[in-house]
């Protein structure tokens, strides 16, 4: 049985789908990531696995259990870290965890053992009765990933776990989340829309952009989907007037791009390409000024399914920032 | 929006404001004794009739046992007793120093004074000579009795002081909290959990319903120093006052919760604190009688959970009566929390 098993699930807000007909499944033992950016639908979608909207046709099991016909039980397996921040900042972490340790009906013999061990396991036990209030960003946020595994659960959803943290705390919560999955048996569902948060934690990667589903593998695979697996800039002095074709004709090249004095190269063979284009270079008399060579990374995964780049639907306000707005 | 929100609250209070201080006082409930039943107290009697009829200030209802009737105006179902004793035509035709006397309920002072002038015009138009009369005149004269107390201002308006402390709880930590943390996701926390509608909804209104006892217990004490009530804290009438405190505080978090279950935006109660507070405290009674209102005024307090709040806490703040006199506002304050609590269930949903 697949901890996730998502069936042609479609959610519509009116008469704006924010969601279209989206399938995957999510293995046991999976860290399973869905990219895109703010409105492309993950946060919907992970909303609807988690219980919080209900789908406008087709369902999911989570942990075995329907979505929609039997949300208790995906409730009771299954541990949440919203987008927003939800710890209570009046509490002290561990009563943040103890409160919802009570909601799960944790037994009390269990409650205590278990809330040490995950402040310890988020590196937290020193800062245990303090408010949250007094706690960083990064802190909280370990916080939040203690509260979600205080039942024990087998799934963990979590929605832009590092969204709004420093470049430091980002990699702590790596880190722990990490460290958390090397210790027990847990499935991991994530949505990001940082390339290298996807690249760095997931074994499997579901690129969702304005609601659809557009490719789905490990990343090492989406990358070598993707034509050209090296790119090199270079810029030149000094370049004849057909100096473009020439390149394109080099080894190995796919495709040629120009950028102002930078010439984009998309190659198959980094190596070959670089060593034919500086014997072309002098060959010509060409200096060639700067030259950059690079593996192919997921942000061309993504302009190659979705037509854009990533940074750039970035821009488009989403519903989901307000809350992150009303929080400061 | 904003603009038209934040005239509202100007309008409505212009309008209850201006309607909820310095009407006439009417409709007055006053029992009449005659434990005379001679020709001149009839006179007296047909005279009261009349302004009963007309200028409506008061409305008379027949007893025939003084002790029924003084009961009857401390358990606050009359605003006076005028009675005409044994004798009355005895002493007028004999002329005997004839006496009439109004025993009232002195705790509203608009109420009271409106009563007694009245009454003591009635009887000067009685000593007028009527056109045929021949006889001498003899002059009756009208004793008025309070059957309370003293009662200032300030202690007349410490009990809406305390359903309003009891209110500003319920709306800041109860109404407030409850959309900000919506707003900020802290529901969506809970949802994910496997806890019923029930209990979601159980935890929200008791957290509310408990700090806002807390805050009506504390305004009540240091009212009670503050207004001099004599022998404030008095244990059976403390114990009182605390069922009905809690009660108030059941019926107005309930009433919020209703208001709230389907609200998201952060600004919404904050632009309905105003307005609500004025809806319901002005036409409740708590600043002035409620005889005085305009019909339209009167609806709204028939309505009003403060109206019944406010009068049990005057019952036993200024008349320290027992539960007899505010079994009904008991009643209907538990009847509110039923049915708003009812409505907010069906209409909290579980999900987003």
């Amino acid at each position: 049985m697949n901890a996730i098993d998502v069936r042609a699930i479609t959610k519509r807000f009116g008469t704006f789908t924010a969601v279209n007909q989206i399938s995957f499944a999510v293995e046991r033992g999976e860290v399973f990531g869905l990219l895109g950016p703010n409105g492309a639908g993950k946060s919907t979608l992970i909303r609807m696995l988690t219980t919080l909207v209900l789908p406008t046709e087709g369902t999911a099991f989570v942990d075995g259990a329907d979505i929609v016909r039997d949300p208790n039980a995906v409730r009771r397996a299954i541990g949440v870290i919203p987008q927003a921040m939800t710890s209570d900042l009046e509490l002290s972490a561990e009563e943040n965890l103890l409160i919802f340790a009570k909601l799960y009906g944790v037994p009390r013999d269990k409650r205590k053992r278990l809330i040490a061990d995950l402040l310890a396991a988020v590196e937290l036990t020193q800062w245990a009765d303090k408010p949250v209030k007094q706690l960083s960003g990064g802190m909280r946020r370990r916080v939040e990933i203690a509260r979600g595994l205080v039942h024990e659960p087998r799934i963990f959803f979590l929605d832009e776990p590092t969204t709004g943290l420093d470049p430091v705390s980002r990699t702590a919560v790596w880190e722990m989340l990490r460290k958390i999955k090397s210790e027990r048996d847990l499935t991991i569902l994530l949505t990001t829309h940082y390339m290298d948060e996807a690249d760095k934690l997931c074994d499997r990667i579901a690129i969702v952009d304005h609601g659809e589903l557009k490719a789905l593998d490990s990343p090492m695979r989406l990358k070598a989907t993707v034509p050209g697996q090296n790119t090199l800039d270079a810029s030149f002095s000094g370049a004849p007037y057909d100096w473009r074709a020439r390149l394109e004709r080099l080894p190995g090249v796919e495709h040629v791009s120009e950028d102002g004095p930078v010439f984009r190269l998309t190659s198959n063979s980094g190596p070959a390409t670089t060593m034919a284009l500086m014997a072309a270079a002098s060959e010509a008399g060409v200096t060639v000024d700067s030259l950059g060579v690079q593996s192919t990374s997921l942000d061309d995964v993504f302009v190659h399914y979705t037509g854009h780049q990533l940074r750039d639907a970035l821009q488009e306000p989403s519903a989901a920032d307000r809350h992150i707005m009303l929080r400061r | 929006m904003l603009i038209v929100m934040s005239l509202i609250m100007p309008i409505v209070q212009l309008v209850v404001l201006g309607y909820a201080f310095g009407g006439t006082v009417k409709h007055l409930k006053v029992g009449v004794v005659d434990q005379d039943r001679g020709v001149p107290a009839v006179r007296l009697r047909a005279l009261a009739g009349a302004v009963a009829v007309n200028a409506r200030t008061f409305e008379l209802i027949e007893y025939h046992d003084v002790g029924v009737a003084v009961q009857a105006l401390r358990d606050g179902r009359l605003n006076g007793v005028l009675t005409i004793p044994p004798g009355f035509s005895r002493r007028v035709l004999a002329k005997d120093e004839p006496h009439v006397a109004l025993i009232e309920d002195n705790t509203d002072g608009f109420v009271s004074g409106t009563l007694a002038g009245t009454v003591a015009s009635l009887v000067g138009s009685y000593n007028l000579p009527a056109a045929s009369a021949q006889r001498v005149l003899t002059t009756t004269s009208l004793d008025v009795v309070e059957v309370y107390p003293y009662v200032p201002y300030i202690q007349y308006l410490l009990p809406g002081s305390i359903v309003m402390s009891i209110f500003m709880m319920v709306m800041i930590g109860g109404g407030i909290i409850f959309i900000d943390d919506k707003a900020r996701g802290l529901h969506e926390g809970y949802l994910v959990t496997p806890i019923s509608r029930l209990e979601l909804i159980l935890g929200f209104t008791i957290s509310g319903a408990i700090k806002a006892v807390l805050a009506g217990l504390v305004l009540m004490t240091i009212g009670m120093l503050i207004a001099g009530v004599p022998n404030p804290f008095e244990p059976l009438r403390m114990l009182r006052l605390l069922c009905v405190i809690l009660v108030t505080a059941m019926a107005l978090v309930s009433m919020m919760f209703l208001l709230m279950v389907r609200m998201n935006d952060p600004l919404l109660p904050r632009a309905m604190f105003g307005v609500l507070n004025t809806l319901l405290y002005f036409p409740s009674g708590a600043v002035y009688p409620q005889q005085a209102f305009p019909q339209w005024m009167r609806a709204i307090a028939i309505c009003d959970p403060f109206t019944y709040a406010v009068h049990a806490l005057k019952s036993l703040v200024l008349k320290n009566t027992g539960f007899g006199a505010i079994g009904f506002d008991l009643l209907y304050l538990i009847i509110f929390t039923a049915v708003s609590m009812t409505a907010a269930t069906l209409l909290f949903k579980r999900t987003l």
